[in-house]
């Protein structure tokens, strides 16, 4: 409770500099908008939908690449982890290829697929799959190969091993490489979509460029501050369940 | 199968070694961890294996596990020969083992699930059954590093027993705990051998710890590794460790022990 407290007087306190600097004038109102214009634009974006709609498509985006970049990653990087000739192979090119800044995709993705979906969608694909995979390559080239060992002699084989054993086993650094996956994932987005008008679907960043067209800083602020909430979010529904779990069983700190 | 089948302590095995031979490659160095070694176990007998570090008493431990494969030779149990790993030869590391991604009732439910023909509200049974040999049941939704020492070699012992099997293997199990514990988890093993019927391979590098537990006590050598001599120790059960009658048994199998030793390798007493 107090905690929560103090995160409220905090923002209370940021919100009420804001005022304080708007009000003093020092700067025009249309780069510096009073806070109550930024809740009016973000009261009528949810009202009119566009706001809503612009998040779905956002989200949708996000989601369904991040998804397949999960699914295709785990198994990817358990595989090159165990198969040298896939390590030097695979693995040399995901090391490669998440050096690259994912935005850097943009360009590509947009030729090879136009102005769509799966342009969207082949820029988060690309900026989750090589940090999942590294990540999970990393993970099971640490499993203390004791567990292996005990579970074998348990009667675990081939798949209930890999599945039972060295998944769970190798979870703490698969996480740390999914929070990573996602934030480039999200980052690459964004710029997508407030560089290039995506033509099968308006979303949030998209949102926020048109702000600038139409020099209204309250929805250029308004759709920021939707940006940072859905990280926040994601944070907390998608990534901390499981440091929860990972806190609570190994007992690891953070 | 029923409950009270599974919990039926189940034959022990009788385990044959047969001039087992295993050398191992560090580079240019070739080390013969096991050369030509032969040794018979009876059926719930409790045989200690002895001997300096790089005698190869741990290889062996881990070919009978099926863990590893012989160079030459073959190990017998109850008859028919050892290819890999199996639930009639569990095995106990030195390093617990346990699984930290599950709790503790989570680690016995692992090795009973591979354990077909059984319910799994059964399972949870003989789970509870061996949590109880151990004196752990309270600990069952415990986190294994929430767990002392001395808990989770328990535990592991628990894990191990579930399986009901024949024959426990246990490699240094209890080499990384304080002698306090260590002397509880003795008068344990020894409880639950007599209780269980197990047939049990202890290695370790302690010449008083196997004196204390072992029926027989098989001395290794090193390089290349053999079994250099055996020892019977008849004293009654349950044994202290820190009884005179039990110390003149050790003192005889250290004294056969350092003729055998280098200078520059310690052994614990």
């Amino acid at each position: 409770m107090k905690r929560v407290l103090t995160a409220l007087v905090f923002f209370a306190g940021l919100l009420a500099i804001w005022q304080v600097l708007y009000s003093l004038k020092l700067w025009s109102p249309v780069l510096v908008p009073a806070p109550i214009d930024v809740a009016r634009y973000l009261r009528d974006a949810a009202l009119d939908g566009s706001l809503g709609s612009s998040c779905v498509v956002t989200m949708k985006r996000l989601l369904v690449g991040y998804l397949i970049g999960l699914v295709a990653g785990i198994p990817i990087g358990m595989a090159t982890a165990r198969l040298r000739a896939l390590r030097d192979t695979v693995g040399v090119l995901a090391l490669g290829l998440q050096g690259l800044p994912s935005v850097c995709w943009v360009p590509l993705a947009l030729l090879w697929f136009g102005q769509n979906e799966r342009a969207m969608l082949f820029v988060v694909i690309m900026g989750t799959l090589w940090s999942v995979i590294l990540a999970t390559e990393t993970g099971v080239k640490n499993v203390n190969p004791i567990y292996v060992r005990a579970a074998l002699t348990m009667g675990s084989k081939r798949l209930h091993t890999l599945t039972k054993v060295i998944l769970p086993a190798s979870l703490p650094f698969i996480v740390s490489g999914m929070k990573q996956g996602w934030a480039f994932a999200w980052r690459s987005l964004m710029a997508a979509e407030i560089y290039v008008t995506i033509l099968t679907g308006f979303g949030l960043g998209h949102l926020l460029h048109y702000g600038r067209e139409l020099n209204a800083m309250e929805q250029v602020i308004g759709v920021m501050l939707v940006i940072v909430a859905i990280g926040v979010a994601a944070d907390k529904i998608l990534f901390s369940p499981w440091e929860n779990f990972l806190h609570r069983r190994w007992g690891t700190s953070g | 199968m029923t409950l009270q089948q599974e919990l039926v302590p189940t034959a022990p095995a009788k385990l044959a070694v047969e001039d087992v031979s295993k050398t191992f490659r560090t580079g240019k160095r070739v080390v013969h961890a096991l050369d030509h070694v032969s040794l018979q176990v009876s059926e719930g007998e409790f045989v200690c294996l002895v001997g300096p570090s790089g005698c190869g008493k741990s290889t062996l431990l881990n070919i009978i596990a099926g863990l590893e494969q012989p160079d030459g030779g073959r190990i017998l149990a109850d008859g028919s020969p050892v290819t890999s790993p199996g639930r009639d030869r569990m095995v106990m590391f030195q390093e617990h083992a346990l699984f930290p991604w599950l709790d503790v009732m989570g680690n016995l439910m692992f090795s009973l699930r591979l354990k077909p023909n059984l319910k799994d509200s059964e399972r949870r049974e003989v789970a509870m059954y061996y949590l109880h040999l151990v004196g752990l049941e309270r600990f069952k939704h415990a986190n294994i590093h929430e767990l002392s020492g001395g808990m989770k070699q328990r535990i592991a012992l628990a894990r191990a027993l579930a399986p009901n099997p024949k024959v426990l293997l246990m490699d240094e199990p209890f080499a990384a705990l304080d002698a306090l514990t260590r002397e509880q988890l003795y008068g344990d093993i020894q409880r639950i051998w007599q209780e269980r019927k197990k047939t049990i391979v202890f290695v370790t590098h302690n010449v008083r710890e196997a004196a204390c537990l072992g029926d027989r006590v098989v001395l290794f050598s090193p390089n290349p590794g053999r079994v250099q001599e055996e020892f019977r120790v008849d004293l009654p059960r349950p044994r202290d460790i820190n009884s005179p009658e039990l110390a003149a048994h050790s003192m005889k199998i250290m004294s056969a022990l350092k003729g055998h030793l280098n200078p520059t390798e310690e052994l614990a007493e």
